[in-house]
């Protein structure tokens, strides 16, 4: 495997726009290739945990896969994905106004060079659009920060890891017991079929909305990384070790662990409600990072020992 | 009548299931046993088992004794063919409500998906005949560098991830028995485990979580 540094690299033949479609497509390529350097470090940790025999097995059929999908340059899970971007956009970076259209742009070239898999099912009419476009898909959500840069997270989520996802709001007097009740029936009930050691993330908040939307921001945060509030770190701690007690493994077929972590992120919440949400990765959790600057020179943060 | 030594065959501990299976070939096999494919292996997922149960329909395909594979692969579309570009099994259970009906209606002999799958299809497995199996998930590469030829499509207008790809496969796995012919699930098995011991880390965790105001 050639360890190839991310270089801060400039076009100046294209337009603003072709050059943003032509750096998010490159985005889509390595994250489709490649697992962010979070989750193989992770992986590789809990393959060495790991001594029944199926286990090791499974672990060196995961590794396996990682090397020919970076030597054949393909995406390492058939499932790409309904694309989902995570932008943090800076209030002065210049060409905001394309950035949707590019965003389009690059699903759409990416769909065909890497290639993607045509997941963008037309509701309703519930046919297969060909080039994942759709009403509403690719998904943006957006957020407005100070700077003249960008922040973005794209998130490759297939329909095995997608599945488990629930949020449901509780009544307070079932307190953060019920949070971890939830959470623990979903991943036993449901995480075994989404492709464990799982990378799973619970939102706190007010309503569904607010819970599930928070779950999927701390599928973003990395492997090893701990919310800055120290009770909510310590139940992030508890959980992991609580769900590893319980033994799912690799595939779900049973060994010493079974979550590659548990990231909360939470919301201040109304007095009568206690929403939760959770959302999980499968082990092949695919998200790229990217700071793209006002010259729109980039770094693509996540995968800096991977191949660009 | 098949000849089971000819079609179970035993390759350096390698046991290599081969196509047509027939249910002696199979009748031996065991739940957590290790097995792989050779011969023809037909993607078939949501779509295409709703079309065969609610509208009746066949594909241009003889599923007897064949193997499918829940599965919705990345296909290149190349001036000589079909490349297989990626194809890592679905999950199982979202083809529960259908598979048992499934099984009946095809004789199809080998399920392979992700994950378990639940009593129906076990009850099924156990009366036909049929195994159910896992490849492990996510390990698309490698899954597409064991088929050797895509050999036709059928009902190619539900899409790329949903049509009937008709693969020749080689040693195709490694793949997991979840199901055998005796109806022993070992999703459920596991589960099952999986239920205790999450009640019994519930116990440990959930003094150490109650922050209140009081």
């Amino acid at each position: 495997m050639a360890h190839v540094k991310n270089e801060i690299t400039k076009s100046k033949l294209k337009t603003p726009k072709e050059q943003i479609t032509d750096i998010l497509s490159d985005l889509l390529k390595v994250t489709a290739i490649a697992l962010p350097d979070d989750v193989f470090e992770s992986l590789k940790k809990m393959q060495a945990c790991e001594d029944s025999e199926l286990s090791k097995e499974l672990y060196s059929c995961i590794f396996d896969n990682l090397d020919k999908a970076e030597k054949l340059k393909r995406p390492l899970c058939q499932d790409t994905g309904v694309l989902q971007f995570f932008i943090k956009a800076g209030v002065r970076f210049p060409y905001l106004a394309l950035l949707g259209d590019a965003i389009k742009d690059a699903t759409q070239n990416a769909t065909s060079s890497v290639p993607l898999r045509h997941n963008v099912v037309e509701s309703f009419d519930e046919r297969n659009t060909g080039n994942n476009i759709g009403t509403l898909a690719p998904w943006c959500e957006w957020e407005i920060i100070d700077g003249d840069g960008l922040e973005i997270d794209v998130y490759l989520a297939g329909g095995g890891c997608t599945l488990p996802g629930r949020s449901k709001v509780l009544m307070p007097l079932e307190g953060y017991e019920g949070v971890v009740k939830f959470v623990f029936d979903t991943i036993v009930e449901w995480g075994v079929n989404a492709c464990p050691p799982l990378v799973v993330g619970v939102g706190i908040g007010t309503c569904a909305t607010t819970a599930s939307i928070l779950s999927k921001k701390a599928i973003l945060r990395k492997i090893g990384s701990s919310n800055p509030n120290p009770k909510a770190a310590d139940m992030e701690r508890r959980m992991k070790i609580g769900l590893d007690n319980i033994g799912i493994g690799p595939l779900g077929l049973k060994g010493k662990q079974s979550v590659q972590c548990v990231n909360i992120e939470y919301a201040a919440h109304h007095p009568a409600t206690l929403g939760v949400g959770v959302t999980v990765g499968c082990w092949a959790t695919r998200r790229g990072s990217i700071n793209i600057k006002n010259d729109l020179s980039y770094e693509i943060t996540s995968h800096k020992n991977k191949i660009n | 009548m098949s000849d089971n030594i000819e079609n179970t065959r035993n390759i350096n501990d390698k046991k290599i299931l081969t196509t047509p299976i027939f249910p002696e070939d199979i009748a031996s096999l065991h739940i957590g046993d290790i097995i792989y494919l050779t011969g023809m292996l037909v993607t078939c997922r949501d779509d295409g088992h709703r079309r065969v149960i609610e509208s009746d329909c066949m594909p241009n395909f003889n599923l007897s004794g064949m193997s499918i594979l829940h599965a919705g692969p990345i296909i290149k579309a190349t001036p000589s063919g079909f490349e297989m570009i990626s194809i890592g099994p679905t999950t199982s259970r979202r083809m529960e409500m259908y598979e048992a009906e499934f099984i009946k209606r095809t004789g199809v002999k080998l399920i392979i998906g992700k994950g378990g799958m639940g009593a129906k299809t076990a009850t099924a497995c156990k009366q036909y005949k049929a195994l159910h199996c896992v490849f492990p998930g996510g390990c698309a590469v490698s899954a597409a560098t064991e088929v050797e030829e895509i050999v036709g499509v059928e009902w190619e207008d539900f899409g790329m991830p949903e049509a009937f790809w008709i693969m020749k496969v080689k040693e195709f796995g490694p793949l997991i028995v979840s199901i055998d012919t005796h109806g022993d699930n070992l999703f459920e098995r596991n589960k099952a485990e999986f239920n205790i011991k999450k009640e019994e880390a519930l116990k440990e965790l959930l003094p150490f979580v109650h922050y209140s105001h009081n």
